[in-house]
């Protein structure tokens, strides 16, 4: 396979040379956050009055960790650096669960971002050759901004259609002969299922590939994606904190996504207790982005559970390698004291082919036990017309989830189109505990 | 043999309306119909007289539903010819995953639908002729 890359001498460089820019740029970007109010109460307290203080990259655990609640006391200029004449770009998050958090970029932050994000797609394949629909959302979210510079810095059609709209998707799709999605898989996976009531076919689109993000999701539904589509989909990973899109991302063997590491420093933490875990070990992730002058933002706690590994791909980069997002530390759900995290239930019932790809966790109480109802749809083109068919769909996917989460589920079967749809981040648990 | 058009839906307000809904647009006529409880969800099983359309147009709105091929028997309505058409099922070893039965006035005929696994064999067919039953072909359901 001939592999395309972006900015060859950093994709391809050594360790040590990847750790020579590391320690480069932190020591640049520590002293963009001594002007800060935020850090500049903070790092004096640990000992960094300025960046001679960090002579090795093992410096980097004497800067306490930042959190999101950080973010929200800082709300809204604590941790700008510059001013706000030198600020191109701001982004924030919903804010539904309170004070929002807001993030700035200058001119060099996001031309530095832009090329992470090109560089992620030509690592897929991708070239000026390839129609690009993107279909996150645009506006304060950074992930539909974020790509759509990304793919027009590599020369790719952009059609910035945003989210929702699947009738009006999929006639662009057919029309432009889009090669590239970039899409939430939940999403991508409802296209599927509306592709008929278009009247349009797969041979009419010319797709090949998806980035799909935004949202955790397993491996099953990638495969199931995959097939589906007959189109590579590779996983992208990203939070408006660290910029967004672009900070890992897949190349074309699709295994692990690479995170790159002149862009930011990543460690695998023991959520409890804060320690550094080794490589290979599953923990929270920790990043520091080490671009970012007008918000620069150490070792930020991001809540997502992973695990980081090495070993050259066969595609020459030695950045290393982010797993799969196996949850969030804050979307754990503790049922009856077991430790569950959403994507377990998923891997289930994406094993299963009876029922449809779009699913709800429903948490109850009776008396004082927690129960947990997973609510599912029959896919519709297996359907055989019997009764004992509708029982033995349950019946598996009790046995299943038993099996792989060691609790016994309430399966409830629902006709096709009965879950809501989600055209962003979807909505996969509803706990109504506290409401009994 | 007769075919049974099944379709899966929700058990709340509405879902059975709209799949008759979609049948009477089609100009598709209900023959005869039964709704299996099944708690959270029903089984809405059906003869309708242009099964085949009336499954791909369900289909194509999204629904969970097939077409089966079942066993229908006219039996003099009197009493005792349900025993009797049991019986008969009975001494088969036939096991009538589902059934369910409806009368036709006119002419005093009781029908019987029955969902079995396997086809009937020839001595079955030919005990339920001996005892006056007839079995149904499709274009006799369709013309009752």
């Amino acid at each position: 396979m001939e592999i395309n890359y972006w900015n060859k001498d950093v994709e391809t460089a050594s360790r040590e040379d990847i750790q020579a820019i590391q320690l480069s740029r932190l020591r640049e970007v520590v002293d963009f956050a001594l002007k800060t109010d935020h850090y500049k109460r903070l790092l004096p307290k640990a000992g960094i009055n300025s960046s001679s203080d960090i002579q090795t990259l093992d410096d980097l655990k004497k800067i306490p960790f930042t959190m999101k609640d950080d973010l929200r006391q800082n709300y809204p200029t604590g941790l700008l650096a510059l001013e706000f004449k030198d600020v191109v770009r701001m982004h924030s998050s919903s804010g539904t669960t309170g004070i929002p958090t807001v993030i700035y970029l200058s001119k060099d932050d996001l031309d530095s971002w832009t090329n992470l994000v090109a560089r992620s797609i030509v690592a897929t394949g991708g070239s000026s050759d390839d129609i690009f629909q993107n279909m996150m959302s645009y506006g304060l979210f950074t992930g539909g901004l974020g790509l759509h510079y990304g793919a027009e810095r590599v020369g790719m059609m952009v059609i910035p259609i945003g989210g929702g709209n699947t009738g009006k998707q999929i006639q662009m799709m057919k029309d432009f002969q889009t090669t590239s999605l970039h899409i939430t898989p939940s999403y991508l996976l409802h296209i599927h299922s509306k592709l008929a009531q278009s009247g349009v076919s797969l041979e009419e689109l010319n797709l090949k590939r998806a980035f799909i993000g935004a949202e955790p999701h397993s491996e099953e539904t990638r495969q199931k994606l995959e097939e589906l589509f007959g189109i590579k989909c590779f996983n992208s990973y990203g939070l408006s904190e660290m910029n967004g899109p672009g900070v890992a991302f897949e190349c074309e063997y699709r295994d692990g996504m690479h995170i790159w590491e002149d862009g930011f420093i990543p460690e695998i933490i023991d959520p409890e207790t804060g320690e550094v875990l080794p490589d290979g070990e599953l923990g929270e992730l920790v990043l520091t982005n080490l671009t970012r002058k007008a918000m620069p933002i150490l070792r930020y706690r991001t809540r997502d559970l992973a695990y980081l590994y090495d070993g050259v791909c066969r595609c020459g980069r030695q950045h290393r390698r982010l797993s799969r997002i196996k949850g969030r530390t804050d979307d754990m759900m503790i049922i009856n004291g077991v430790n569950v995290f959403p994507s377990q239930i998923e891997e289930v019932i994406m094993r299963i082919p009876e029922v449809g790809t779009n699913y709800q966790i429903y948490l109850t109480k009776k008396g004082a036990i927690d129960q947990l109802t997973v609510k599912v749809e029959l896919y519709s083109k297996i359907f055989s017309g019997e009764a004992s068919q509708l029982d033995q769909i349950k019946k598996r996917i009790k046995e299943e989830l038993r099996a792989s989460i060691f609790i016994h589920p309430q399966v409830q079967l629902h006709e096709p189109g009965y879950l809501p749809v989600f055209e962003g981040k979807a909505i996969r648990v509803v706990d109504q505990r506290d409401q009994m | 043999m007769p075919k049974l058009l099944s379709v899966f839906i929700d058990n709340r307000p509405g879902r059975l309306e709209s799949v008759t809904k979609i049948l009477t647009e089609q100009n598709i006529n209900i023959r005869a119909f039964t709704i299996q409880d099944r708690g959270d969800s029903g089984l809405m099983k059906m003869f309708v007289d242009k099964s085949e359309d009336a499954h791909l147009i369900l289909a194509d709105r999204g629904f969970a539903c097939a077409l089966k091929e079942v066993l229908v028997i006219s039996v003099p309505d009197k009493p005792g010819n349900l025993h009797r058409l049991t019986a008969i099922m009975t001494e088969n070893s036939v096991n009538i995953a589902d059934v369910f039965g409806f009368i036709l006035e006119p002419d005093q005929r009781g029908l019987c639908c029955m969902e079995i696994k396997e086809p009937i064999s020839k001595s079955v067919r030919e005990s339920l002729v001996e005892s006056g039953f007839t079995i149904l072909t499709d274009v006799d359901v369709n013309q009752l």
